[in-house]
Order: C-alpha cells, then sequence, then structure tokens
C-alpha cells in the first residue's frame, strides 16, 4: 500500500491551520488574553495621565516684576499681552497637533502595542524548534514560507484586535478625535496596523530563524523595543526632538504608522502625508516580508 | 519491483566543519520491514533520521526515500513518509483532535477525508475518549499514541520513530510496542525506528544496526547478531570432578568451545536447545552424572555492548539535544515540561 499523496495541493495549505493554532492559544486562554489586553491599557492610562503635559503650562502664575523708573501699569501690560500668546491650547497645538497630549499619546498606543506583540513572534519560532514542532513540520510538505507567515498573521491579527480594544477604551477614557474621522477610518488605521505588523514580525522572527536560545531573543527584544519605540513619533512629535535624533525617527516605521493613524483618528487630513506613510509601511512590509520567506526557505531547515 | 524503501549512501553530516555526527553511513531498509537503528547516546541516531526526513541537509552523500532523493525531492519524500519524533510534538494548549486535524491540514489533506482518517486512526490506538481533552492533560502514554496517530495520517509508506518508548515506564513501553505492530498490520508500511532500549529492538524489529560515533558497526537480524557473538552459552556440572570430559563433548557437532573448571563446564554451542539434549546424552553414555545445568542465549544487550563497547557515554550532547530530551521525559511522567506559554 502506498501513500497515497495529494497531488492538487495547494501551495498555501497549512497556512490558516498554523495561524490558527497560534491564535488559539491566545484565545482559548482567557488569562493570556487578559494580561495581553490590559499591558497597553496599564502604559496608555498611567503614561497618558502621569505625562499631563498642559498642565505644566495652565497651573504656571506669573507675577508681575517690579521695574524702577518704568510704570508697573505697562509692565502689566505688556506682560498680559506675552502671557495671551503664550497660550496653552496654541501651544499644544503646534506641538502635538491636538491640544490634548492623552489623544496624542492613545494613539501612539496602538503602534506600541503592535511592536510588542509582533517581538514576540521571534520568540514563538525559538520555542517551536526548541520543543520539536518545528522540525515536525518542516518534515510535512507544508511550505517553508507557510510556516514562516503563520507566526506573521498571527501577530497582525492579535495586533489589529488588540488596537481596535485600545482605541475602544481610548475613546472610553477621553480621546477626542479629529474633525475628519468617520469610522471608515478605522479600516485605514487597521491597514496600517496590517502594514507595520507584517514587516516588524517579519523582522523578528529572521532574527530568531536560527535561533535555539529563548535567552538571545529575550535579550534581543530588550535591546529593541524601548529604541524602536523612543526613536518614533509615538510618544513625544519628531519636532519637538533634537536635531540628530529626527532622522533616526525618519527612517523608523513606527513614525510613519503612527502619523498614518494620528491622521485618521486626530488630525485633519493630509492626503499627501498619508500616501506618504502608506508607501512607506507598504515598501517597508513587503521588503522585510520577503527577506523572511527567502531566509526561510534557506535557514528554517538546519 | 520490489525497490527498497530506503537506500542511504554514505551519508554524512559535519555540524561546525569539524564535529562529524555522521560519518559516511550507508544501508539499506527492505520493502515492509521494521528496521531498527540502535546506539548509544550521541551516535548520530537523531541526526541521521532528522537528515532521512529532510529537516537537517546532509553534508555530503545522500538517500532515497520511496523511490525519492532527500535533497532534490524533498517535498515528494514529505509526501510518503510519516514521522514521529523524539520530543513530543503536539500543541499542549490544544485538544487531542486539534492537534490530529493540524497535522493532516500540513500535508493538505482535505477535510471530509482526514476527518475519517483521524476517527479511524484515533480508535486504532484507543484515544477517541479522551480526544476532547486539552494534550496538556494527558500521560505520557496517551501523548505518544497521539503522536503515532498524527504521524499516520497521510497514510506513509515509511514510517519513522525516533526514539518512540523515550521515559515512559515498563508497562505503557509495552503497550506502546502493541500499537506500533497494530498499527503496521493494520497499514502495512515499512518502519525505521531508532532506540537505545534494547528489548524493544529484539521484540519489534525485524533487522537493526548498531551505530556508534556516526559510523555503522553492523547490521543484520537480531537472531543474526546474537549467533554472531559465537553461540550460545551452556553449562554443565557432573558429579565428578576428578576426570576430564571436556573431549567427549568437543566430539559433539555443532560445540565450539569448551571451557573446564573444576567439575563445572562451559560449552559455547550453536542452537543450543537442539545440541544440549545430544550433549547431555554423550556424556551420561560415558557413565557420568549431570548435577546441574543451564543455558543461556546472549541478549542484544550483549551484542550491543560487545560491539559498542563497554566504557560509559561522557561525549556533551549538543544543548538543544540535550534539552528536548529532558523535556520529553519530563512530559512522558506527566509533568509540565518547558511550558512557558
Amino acid at each position: 500500500m502506498t501513500g497515497n499523496r495529494q497531488n492538487s495541493r495547494n501551495p498555501l495549505h497549512g497556512l490558516w491551520a498554523l495561524t490558527n493554532r497560534e491564535l488559539k492559544k491566545w484565545y482559548k486562554n482567557p488569562y493570556l488574553l487578559f494580561l495581553s489586553i490590559i499591558q497597553p491599557l496599564i502604559w496608555m492610562g498611567l503614561f497618558g495621565r502621569t505625562m499631563n503635559i498642559s498642565a505644566i503650562f495652565t497651573n504656571y502664575q506669573i507675577t508681575i516684576p517690579q521695574i524702577p523708573g518704568v510704570d508697573p501699569s505697562v509692565v502689566a501690560q505688556v506682560v498680559n499681552a506675552l502671557s495671551s500668546q503664550f497660550n496653552v491650547t496654541r501651544i499644544m497645538e503646534n506641538t502635538f497637533g491636538t491640544s490634548d497630549y492623552f489623544s496624542f499619546m492613545s494613539v501612539g498606543i496602538v503602534s506600541f502595542v503592535t511592536l510588542f506583540t509582533t517581538m514576540f513572534s521571534g520568540m514563538s519560532i525559538v520555542w517551536d524548534r526548541r520543543l520539536g514542532f518545528l522540525n515536525k513540520a518542516l518534515s510535512t510538505p507544508v511550505a517553508r514560507g507557510a510556516i514562516l507567515m503563520s507566526k506573521v498573521f498571527n501577530a497582525v491579527i492579535r495586533s489589529i484586535i488588540q488596537a481596535a480594544i485600545v482605541l475602544g477604551f481610548a475613546l472610553v477614557l477621553g480621546l477626542q478625535v479629529g474633525a475628519d474621522f468617520t469610522p471608515l477610518n478605522l479600516l485605514g488605521v487597521f491597514a496600517a496596523v496590517f502594514l507595520i505588523g507584517m514587516g516588524l514580525s517579519s523582522i523578528f522572527i529572521a532574527i530568531a530563524i536560527r535561533s535555539t536560545r529563548i535567552e538571545t531573543q529575550m535579550a534581543v527584544m530588550n535591546l529593541l523595543n524601548l529604541p524602536l519605540l523612543f526613536t518614533s513619533n509615538a510618544l513625544m512629535p519628531t519636532s519637538a526632538m533634537p536635531d540628530w535624533l529626527q532622522p533616526i525617527t525618519k527612517i523608523n516605521p513606527i513614525t510613519y504608522a503612527t502619523d498614518a493613524t494620528r491622521q485618521l483618528i486626530l488630525y485633519t487630513i493630509d492626503m499627501q502625508q498619508l500616501l506618504i506613510d502608506f508607501a512607506f509601511l507598504g515598501v517597508f512590509a513587503a521588503i522585510f516580508t520577503t527577506v523572511g520567506i527567502v531566509l526561510s526557505w534557506r535557514y528554517l531547515s538546519r | 519491483m520490489a525497490e527498497d524503501a530506503l537506500i542511504v549512501n554514505d551519508l554524512t553530516r559535519i555540524f561546525n566543519k569539524h564535529l562529524v555526527a555522521v560519518d559516511h553511513v550507508s544501508f539499506q531498509v527492505k520493502e515492509g520491514e521494521i528496521f531498527g537503528f540502535l546506539g548509544p547516546n550521541g551516535a548520530g541516531k537523531t541526526t541521521t533520521i532528522n537528515m532521512l526526513i529532510t529537516v537537517l541537509r546532509p553534508t555530503d552523500g545522500g538517500a532515497t526515500v520511496c523511490g525519492y532523493d532527500i535533497a532534490k525531492q524533498s517535498s515528494e519524500v514529505r509526501s510518503c513518509i510519516g514521522v514521529v519524533p523524539q520530543e513530543y510534538t503536539a500543541d499542549e494548549d490544544l485538544t487531542g483532535w486539534e492537534n490530529i486535524l493540524l497535522c493532516a491540514d500540513l500535508y493538505g489533506i482535505p477535510r471530509d477525508v482526514s476527518q475519517k482518517r483521524a476517527e479511524e486512526l484515533l480508535t486504532l490506538v484507543e484515544m477517541t475518549k479522551f480526544k476532547d481533552k486539552q494534550v496538556a492533560t494527558y500521560s505520557g502514554g496517551m501523548r505518544r499514541r497521539l503522536e503515532l496517530a498524527c504521524g499516520l495520517i497521510n497514510r506513509p509508506h515509511l514510517f519513522f520513530l525516533d526514539e518512540p518508548t523515550l521515559g515512559l515506564d515498563v508497562q505503557t513501553r509495552t503497550a506502546t510496542w502493541n500499537y506500533i505492530r497494530l498499527l503496521k498490520k493494520e497499514y502495512g508500511m515499512t518502519i525505521f525506528m531508532t532506540t537505545h532500549y534494547l528489548e524493544e529492538a529484539d521484540m519489534l524489529c525485524d533487522r537493526v544496526a548498531i551505530i556508534d560515533h556516526g559510523k555503522i558497526i553492523t547490521v543484520g537480524t537480531p537472531e543474526a547478531l546474537k549467533e554472531s557473538l559465537g553461540g550460545d552459552i551452556m553449562t554443565v556440572s557432573i558429579q565428578d570432578g576428578a576426570v576430564d570430559i571436556s573431549g567427549i563433548i568437543k566430539k559433539v557437532p555443532r560445540v565450539k568451545e569448551v571451557k573446564k573448571q573444576d567439575s563445572t563446564y562451559r560449552i559455547k554451542v550453536e542452537d543450543g536447545e537442539e545440541t544440549a539434549p545430544t550433549i547431555l546424552d554423550a556424556i551420561r553414555a560415558e557413565g557420568h552424572k549431570v548435577t546441574r545445568l543451564s543455558l543461556t542465549r546472549p541478549t542484544l544487550d550483549e551484542v550491543y555492548l560487545e560491539y559498542t563497547g563497554r566504557s560509559m557515554r561522557e561525549e556533551e550532547e549538543s544543548r538543544d539535544a540535550a534539552f528536548k530530551q529532558r523535556v520529553t521525559v519530563r512530559r512522558a511522567r506527566g509533568g509540565m515540561g518547558g511550558g512557558m506559554h
């Protein structure tokens, strides 16, 4: 008796089965689901509220100085004229594009969630290697690229769902959407998350593709997570950063994902900038997904 | 044409440019047989199996699995083999049923076919009752049965088993052998298995190869290997210690060697069970009284020790291999192995 072969096999067979395997670990484990949602909420609630930047300006009391030889009423006039220009809302809008820092950063948290979720896809391939599941999968006719893409899609799908939850909570906690916002814009947000998630998780998988050590992956994650976050506009606008840092933020894809998200939710949409954002994200995702798949042909087998 | 199911030619794998794990190994596995691959830890068993299942690339040499070249036709090879790795690869967070369907999906088997096969296989390994339970709750024996079922979902032509009973207790091990026999009877595939339990090889395998330091030392049926040690050992004691009857015994056909120690004679014979009565008759015919008699057949253990030496193995296994083995043994004993999800 011979093993009957499935000749009419579709090259993507197994992709959804493998992706669903990963997703099941998440949605069938309420504890894990809870933790992965609560973490960005804690960040958003604590960071977004403690960094109450507008309070720095509003709690400032200006005393009118005594200048000898000058009429105090003139001094008071000058000071009042200046301080009326020193308008909190205007300063905030100049810097953050919105008068409310919480709105600014809660949208940035969407990028943060995507970054932290995609990071674990590298870890998960190391676990599969160490526990033998990877070898088992490699001994079946499933495409090597499908093994990699299942990790990518798992991370992307989780990121999108988490982003939706985060935005929902942000609305409850006081996110003020821009005048241009319609629920349809959310599709654009999810598209941005999809692209940045694909690129980032492909990078982390590529780094982990031959690794057998969890410890190395943890070190890689710890090395990259905060630098990637801080060299982007997720928490602070690029314009407020020192000159040397600005060019770095321009090549950090998180900047583009965050900008696209902010435009779609908070700002009046600048179509040209939005197209640039999506073009950058598309190229980023395409390049690194391709790199990941090519590496998987060569390096998943050892 | 009854081609060999597996033909291995000079298969070699060198790690990090100097560690020769498998060194020009050649052998054939015949259609329909159970072929055992024996050797101490670190001998190169798993490295060989990983190359044959196309998970590891050979440095040199090659092999043909079901007529397909492992390097050039790896996709065809993967379709015609089934693999049960040393590790428990079933996903702990999923149920047995979800795991077996996942395996089927990896082979691209359509759902209607795979569900029928999965039912049938789970019935054979008596796991139907537990199929909707999470694998994390399974015992070692249950996990092994699930792995066997998963490995057969594509109706493989050649079935690879890497240490199928590692870490299991004696009862579960015996039960696992029975499942392997049953599955073999039901599906009639060729089986290639590695093990370091010798009684396992003796019970199950039609032929075995002993591998050590990456080289094949000997290949043959368990019987022939035992014979190669020089046959059975018969010990006879007679009442009168003063006389020497070695000459009488030596004249009996198929007696190969006689050693006298006081009134006891240690006799190496071929076909001990048939020769022993003849020897007894010869001794009695000379008027001697036999007081004690024993006949031992050499076990595969002795064959193994003869070929691989008696020194303990201390060579370092790779960190990774050692980790996997620890996890397997821990899970077999029902503990939570390495689960960190």
